[in-house]
């Protein structure tokens, strides 16, 4: 296990990226260790959700290399799927599924896709509301719950697959201020009990309590990555100053 | 404005009743009949117009009425004498026509049958209490395979009734209850070929679902009786109301795909990615997460085509085929029914409205029932 702990959990290296002709990702170098935070800030359209949507390929590279728990993304629709399966996503606009429920919201990928028996990807599904602390609206629509409940649901439907990362991509841009609090608890929370994440967020005070790195893109680049303190404290580059400044008035 | 009322703590401020006169149905009528000096004028010319339309035509309908004891037109003004109303006489008469056809007289009860299969199928699928998964795979796929061998013949020692002898409501049914359920997962797989990704699925669907859509049903209808038994091999009989199914059902199937392109057009990209996070295939998302919404969105597209289809299938008449709106006018070509015109086209509108308006409330209740109060 120890032996196995030490390969990182995702390699991207000399990853570039292009929409068209525009140039978007450019040479993309990093590595996150097992159980490691890391937190992706920077101005927008810089890269950062391109960048983490390319880990579980909703969004396809051009060059270099990821590699995810060892497996190498290509165009091998099985990798990709396999690769999917043990790294969650949280959106900024949830994407719950409106004709379901909250707990069929829960259980449908367990169910379909690991092939888990119904009653237990339910049970497995209610454990995790509860950790999400929304175990009552189970049986509700998502339609029906608050903004910040919808993306505690998310979470909750990622975690049932049990993964091993989970990518936020903005998970709380579009919460009302008093519904924020509760998302980045849950958030803590898993950062505690030593999931792998990657999140691309603006919440600073979330970065300086738990995570291990930030990193702050640019252009398409990583500018600059560094533990928190250092971070926030002491910026190097020119840009993250400038983006520091405004951002923390 | 200001009166003396009592101060509440945030929180505490009693839920009042409305002010009275601002709900009921005085508060509605003045709403809505009676605004405005020319609503008020509107609401009593609208007023006026049903009662020129609504009780001449029920006297003509029913009051003065003949059902019973006429053989002919003529038996019929007879017994009307004065009050000239319809002649449904003749609607009672040919009964049997208007529901089978030509179907041998002795052989009808296995139409009856199928009737009332056809009903219970409806039945198990649109009552919820009924509807178990056996209940349900039972009704839809057994009962319309027992009602074809009922109908045709030729096998279970049951004699073989050609197609030919089949008619009135019994051809629209199966002309329309065919074209409505083998149409829709037709539509279903073109759609999703239409926006298929890759380029040979989508070249053809389009082509295919350009070309049906810009050619008139008559013309389809008219190939299949006609123009198609050039490129058969001669002698080889092929039925010409399968030829005419097979027409109406990629009629109506290109129709279908196209609202449910637009129905799947509509649904979110972040739903297509969320499936895609979870490691769902793409046949799973499909059939999961995308499908059940896009068919949601397209119910009232979708129902809006299977009426014009059902509608569309008095088209038959063209070629030969005698739905009810054929018989009718068959009927009204002899000399002893002649004239019988008003009476016909109401009876064959009314059919028509029943169904049609059935099925258009039933799409306003699925609506309703599947909506999640999902806004995005």
């Amino acid at each position: 296990m120890a032996n196995n702990n030490d390969k990182p959990a995702i390699i991207l290296s000399g990853m570039h990226k292009w929409y068209g002709d525009f140039h978007v990702l450019r040479d993309i170098n990093l590595e996150v260790k097992k159980g490691e935070i890391i937190v992706v800030c920077g101005p927008s359209g810089s890269g950062k959700s391109t960048m983490i949507r390319c880990i579980n390929r909703l969004e396809e590279h051009q060059q270099g290399q990821i590699i995810v728990d060892g497996i190498e993304l290509t165009n091998d629709i099985k990798k990709i799927d396999e690769v999917r399966r043990e790294v969650g996503m949280c959106f900024q606009h949830f994407n719950l599924f409106p004709h379901l429920t909250i707990l069929e919201n829960c259980t449908l990928a367990p169910i379909w896709v690991r092939g888990i028996p119904k009653k237990e990807a339910e049970e497995t599904a209610m454990h995790f509301l509860e950790k999400v602390k929304i175990p009552d609206q189970a049986m509700k629509y998502p339609g029906q719950l608050s903004g910040g409940q919808q993306q505690r649901v998310a979470i909750a439907r990622s975690l049932c697959m049990k993964p091993r990362t989970i990518l936020f991509d903005e998970p709380t841009s579009a919460l009302d201020p008093e519904m924020i609090k509760e998302v980045l608890d849950v958030m803590i929370e898993l950062a505690e009990e030593g999931m792998t994440m990657i999140c691309v967020t603006h919440e600073m005070g979330f970065a300086r309590k738990v995570a291990d790195r930030v990193i702050f893109m640019d252009a398409g680049q990583i500018v600059e990555e560094n533990t928190p303190a250092e971070f926030f404290d002491n910026p190097q580059n020119e840009r993250t100053q400038l983006f520091l400044s405004q951002i923390l008035h | 404005m200001s009166t003396e009322t009592k101060k509440y703590p945030v929180g505490m401020h009693p839920a009042l009743p409305p002010p009275s006169g601002s709900v009921g149905p005085v508060r509605w009528m003045r709403d809505n009949l009676f605004s405005s000096v020319s609503n008020t004028v509107l609401t009593f010319l609208g007023l006026y117009i049903i009662y020129l339309v609504v009780p001449p035509f029920i006297e003509w309908a029913f009051i003065d009425s003949v059902v019973l004891g006429a053989e002919s037109r003529k038996e019929c003004l007879k017994i009307m004498g004065e009050d000239r109303g319809a002649c449904w006489s003749f609607v009672y008469h040919r009964w049997g026509q208007f529901v089978y056809g030509f179907y041998p007289m002795e052989e009808r009860w296995r139409v009856d049958v199928s009737f009332v299969l056809t009903a219970l199928t409806i039945a198990i699928v649109l009552v919820e209490k009924l509807r178990a998964i056996k209940a349900v795979l039972i009704a839809a796929i057994l009962f319309p395979v027992i009602s074809f061998f009922l109908i045709t013949g030729g096998s279970f020692g049951l004699a073989e009734v050609p197609t030919n002898k089949w008619g009135g409501i019994l051809l629209t049914f199966i002309v329309g209850l065919t074209g409505i359920f083998v149409s829709l997962p037709i539509a279903i797989v073109l759609a999703l070929s239409r926006i298929s990704k890759l380029p040979i699925f989508s070249f053809f669907a389009t082509i295919f679902i350009e070309f049906i859509r810009g050619v008139p049903l008559i013309t389809l209808l008219f190939i299949a009786s006609t123009l198609l038994s050039y490129f058969l091999p001669p002698g080889s009989n092929f039925d010409l109301l399968l030829r005419v199914l097979i027409m109406v059902t990629i009629f109506s199937a290109a129709y279908i795909a196209e609202v449910i392109r637009g129905g799947l057009a509509a649904i979110p990209t972040g739903q297509y990615e969320a499936a895609d996070a979870l490691g769902l295939s793409y046949w799973q998302s499909m059939r999961l997460i995308i499908l059940p919404q896009a068919l949601k969105i397209s119910i009232p597209g979708i129902v809006g085509s299977f009426i014009g289809l059902f509608k569309d299938t008095t088209l038959v008449v063209i070629i030969g085929l005698l739905d009810p709106l054929g018989i009718g006018m068959a009927a009204i070509a002899t000399t002893d029914w002649a004239g019988l015109s008003t009476e016909l086209y109401v009876f064959i509108g009314v059919f028509f409205f029943i169904f049609c308006f059935g099925m258009s409330r039933y799409s306003l209740h699925l609506e309703k029932k599947l909506n999640t109060g999902h806004k995005q």
